[in-house]
């Protein structure tokens, strides 16, 4: 028997709802009739626009650039023209510019053909991940290029791929597996040559049997140097935290970086990128999500151009049977609830979901009980029904005192609070408040 | 998206389904085994000193409810399961007035006097009982004996305990064990319990005394809800396969309790050190329903899992104290009332692990490669 590893602490199991759509293949999204491209789909600043309002674009040109050293560029998914410039509002609440793109009527799509690879340096290979706006797709959108870049002096030990996904609902990840396994792979190889590392682990969780097996089919018939190493089902193990305690028993200390203890973790849909930017040359233009949810008429997993509108997907699912109660765009733990179906799919949307509204979410708050149900949920070891006091007491500097930082809004407090207090809700403020 | 009825909220969007009311609810389920018990070993009387308690309890919350901030905390069930506890901590011959009085100061002194729900700091019920205890000293020590031994007198009968702990004080207990003090003073057993324990003596060669068996299945006088140490166990079990509560704090307070009795507990009856009887002691008087579901209360406890053991530590420490070097039979509701006193420093002071403190091994390797 094959011991299945897990991270210790805390967690919870929420039913993870991936049967609604894990059966469905990958389909394409048809061009909508009108894109819009914000020039912040990632963490750090904001890409500074290269193209005006009139100006007809390629798919795949650079219509973004970089603006700081944690950035990243932005690409045109099309080719068209830019019929305006605006500002909206994204899913999680970040305004920023956005292009209009009119999709070209006859020609929008690009065409990118595979070329040799081999051949190029590691330095070459970062630059052209950085070139082609390549950022994590599990939904923190770290600029890729600045992850891979291995400071002088530290060396990569593991390169551990997070194919966890341990959203409910979601599943794209888990169909590129299947999918996409060699190219997955072949991504995955790109990077093992750029941090060349001492060793290379896909982490994968038990409710994705057929996955692993593939993976590790594929990788026995090209005799890659990777393991599959599978995961117990635990929320939220794929944190890249969590992950490496599960996958190589290391822990990050507070504000530290996987490179700190010798790791790099890399998650599915970007290594898929990673292999397109390198092998294609292609930027990231486009990616997969995952429609589900209840109220939607049909779940899909569809490959969507990024700036495509919500709508568009949920009209392509056919629309919602129902009326849901919630829109959520990501999974369900750490996704934002969104009202309006005109936002953006953009590099870090991983979901975009229709969901009856939990009974117990609508249950009404009650006082704390010290019943320690968050504390023992916590995976940072953090107490939440403490540091939520505080928080509430406007006391932000003595919950930072408490570790505030050290938490990552996974939502196990909140998910398992009797009381129903919106932990997580707090202690985004707390973080928010303090840090002034 | 023009219907404004969608929710917009912070993450998570996803719930664990259980609510303070679900889980008032579920310990007042799991206690209903031996509160019938008690029912129907003590007789209806039983049943009306329950009722009323419980009547006392939900009237006094919801009179405060209305003159207080007005929500509706009778449904959550706290005032419910306060007012069942209280019941099952009396003996089925208390005056009426006795659990109305306690269920009052319950909830009205010790619950919203603090704040209600979730601000007070020693258990209400546990609080409740004590009042009472120490205001009707004689009213609360006459207890009835259980229909499984009506072939004696019914009421007016002793606890195992306080017989033991007579014994003791009159000097009378001549190095004779807790059964065999029981014995001298003609303490009745059920004829079951005489032929569990003769089995065990014959055929596993254990010494189990009868009153011991009788004390596990609630054949001995006694509070209405506190006799079945086998139904308390079992409504225990059901709580923590609902995760309502969990080991630590029980097992370390029995452990403590069963290893202090048993090492020094015979001392007390002249035998020496290790000589204790701790089996009776454990399924006899409060403490099986202290250690399920008085100590456990979520309200009173410490939050983290290490606080939960120092916690049960300190219950079993001064419940033996207590019952086998203090004044009174009883023990357990003062112990952990003595201990709830202690939970926010345990609160303070026994912080979780942080996750990522440990750098060391990740360090070597690196000097190493």
């Amino acid at each position: 028997m094959e011991r299945i590893p897990t991270f210790r602490k805390g967690g919870v199991h929420p039913d993870d709802k991936k049967v609604l759509s894990n059966g469905m293949a990958i389909e394409r999204l048809p061009v909508p009739a009108e894109l819009i491209v914000p020039l912040s789909q990632h963490l750090g600043a904001p890409a500074t626009p290269l193209k005006q309002k009139g100006d007809t674009v390629v798919a795949g040109e650079k219509i973004g650039q970089a603006s700081s050293f944690i950035s990243a560029d932005i690409h045109s998914p099309v080719n068209g023209a830019i019929a305006d410039i605006k500002k909206v509002t994204l899913a999680n609440s970040v305004v920023t510019e956005a292009f209009v793109i009119v999709p070209d009527a006859e020609n929008p799509l690009g065409n990118w053909p595979e070329q040799p690879y081999d051949m190029l340096s590691p330095q070459e290979m970062l630059a052209i991940i950085k070139d082609m706006g390549v950022v994590g797709t599990g939904g923190a959108t770290f600029p890729t290029h600045v992850k891979l870049a291995v400071p002088k002096g530290k060396s990569v030990d593991a390169l551990v791929v997070n194919g966890v996904e341990c959203e409910p609902y979601l599943t794209a990840d888990h169909r590129l597996m299947l999918e996409q396994t060699d190219l997955v792979l072949r991504g995955i190889m790109i990077v093992a040559k750029i941090t060349q590392p001492k060793r290379i682990i896909i982490g994968v969780e038990n409710n994705k049997k057929d996955a692993i097996e593939t993976l590790r089919q594929v990788i026995a018939s090209n005799s890659y140097p990777i393991t599959v190493t599978p995961l117990k089902v635990k929320y939220p193990q794929g944190d890249e935290k969590q992950l490496l305690k599960a996958t190589i028993n290391r822990e990050i200390p507070s504000g530290k970086l996987p490179l700190d203890v010798g790791a790099v973790v890399l998650n599915i849909g970007t290594s898929f990128a990673i292999y397109e930017a390198v092998a294609l040359r292609k930027p990231l233009v486009e990616r997969v999500v995952t429609v589900s949810g209840e109220a939607m008429s049909t779940k899909r997993n569809l490959r969507v151009l990024l700036g495509s509108k919500v709508a568009d997907l949920i009209a392509f699912a056919g629309g919602v049977a129902h009326e849901p109660d919630k829109y959520i765009s990501g999974g369900p733990m750490m996704g934002f609830a969104f009202h309006d179906d005109q936002i953006p799919v953009i590099k870090g949307t991983s979901g975009i979901l229709a969901l009856d509204n939990d009974p117990a979410m609508k249950a009404p708050q009650t006082p704390c009980i010290s019943c320690g149900r968050c504390v023992a949920a916590c995976p940072m070891g953090l107490q939440p029904t403490k540091l939520f006091r505080l928080i509430d007491n406007r006391m932000y500097a003595d919950a930072m005192g408490m570790n505030l930082m050290d938490c990552k809004e996974c939502g196990c407090c909140s998910y398992s609070c009797p009381a129903h207090l919106p932990l997580v809700h707090g202690m985004k403020l707390g973080k928010r408040l303090g840090r002034k | 998206m023009d219907v404004p009825k969608t929710i917009v909220s912070s993450s998570p969007h996803l719930h664990a389904r259980s609510s303070t009311a679900s889980i008032m609810w579920d310990v007042s389920i799991a206690l209903t085994p031996a509160a019938l018990w008690g029912v129907y070993v003590f007789g209806f009387r039983a049943l009306a000193i329950l009722l009323v308690s419980i009547a006392t309890a939900v009237l006094v919350e919801y009179l405060l409810n209305m003159k207080g901030n007005n929500s509706k905390t009778i449904l959550d069930g706290s005032a419910f399961l306060t007012g069942l506890l209280v019941g099952m901590n009396m003996p089925a011959d208390a005056a009426f007035a006795v659990p109305v009085i306690a269920s009052a100061f319950a909830i009205f002194v010790v619950k919203w006097t603090f704040g209600g729900l979730g601000a007070n700091w020693v258990n209400p019920a546990l609080a409740g009982r004590v009042f009472v205890f120490f205001s009707f000293t004689g009213l609360m020590n006459t207890y009835r004996m259980p229909r499984t031994l009506a072939t004696v007198d019914a009421v007016g009968s002793a606890t195992v305990l306080t017989e033991i702990k007579l014994a003791i004080g009159d000097g009378a207990v001549n190095g004779l064990s807790s059964a065999g003090v029981l014995a001298e003073t003609g303490y009745p057993f059920t004829g079951f319990a005489g032929s569990v324990s003769s089995w065990f003596q014959q055929t596993l060669g254990i010494g189990l005394s009868p009153y011991t068996v009788d004390a596990f299945f609630g054949n001995i006088a006694g509070c209405i809800g506190e006799v079945s140490a086998f139904l308390l166990i079992a409504g225990a079990l059901y709580l923590m396969v609902k995760k309502i509560i969990t080991w630590h704090i029980p097992v370390s307070f029995l452990a403590t309790f069963s290893m202090l009795a048993w090492l020094f507990g015979g001392v007390r009856n002249g035998l020496g050190l290790f000589q204790g009887d701790f089996v009776l002691q454990l399924f006899s008087g409060g403490m099986m329903l202290g250690a399920f579901f008085m100590a456990t209360d979520m309200v009173t406890s410490p939050t983290t899992h290490k606080g939960m053991v120092i916690f049960g530590v300190g219950i079993g420490f001064f419940a033996f104290l207590l019952r086998f070097f203090g004044s009174l039979p009883e023990s357990v509701s003062l112990a952990i009332i003595l201990m709830n006193i202690f939970v926010p420093m345990i609160d303070r002071y026994i912080l979780p692990k942080r996750f990522g403190e440990t750098i060391k091994e990740p360090k070597k390797q690196e000097a190493k490669a």
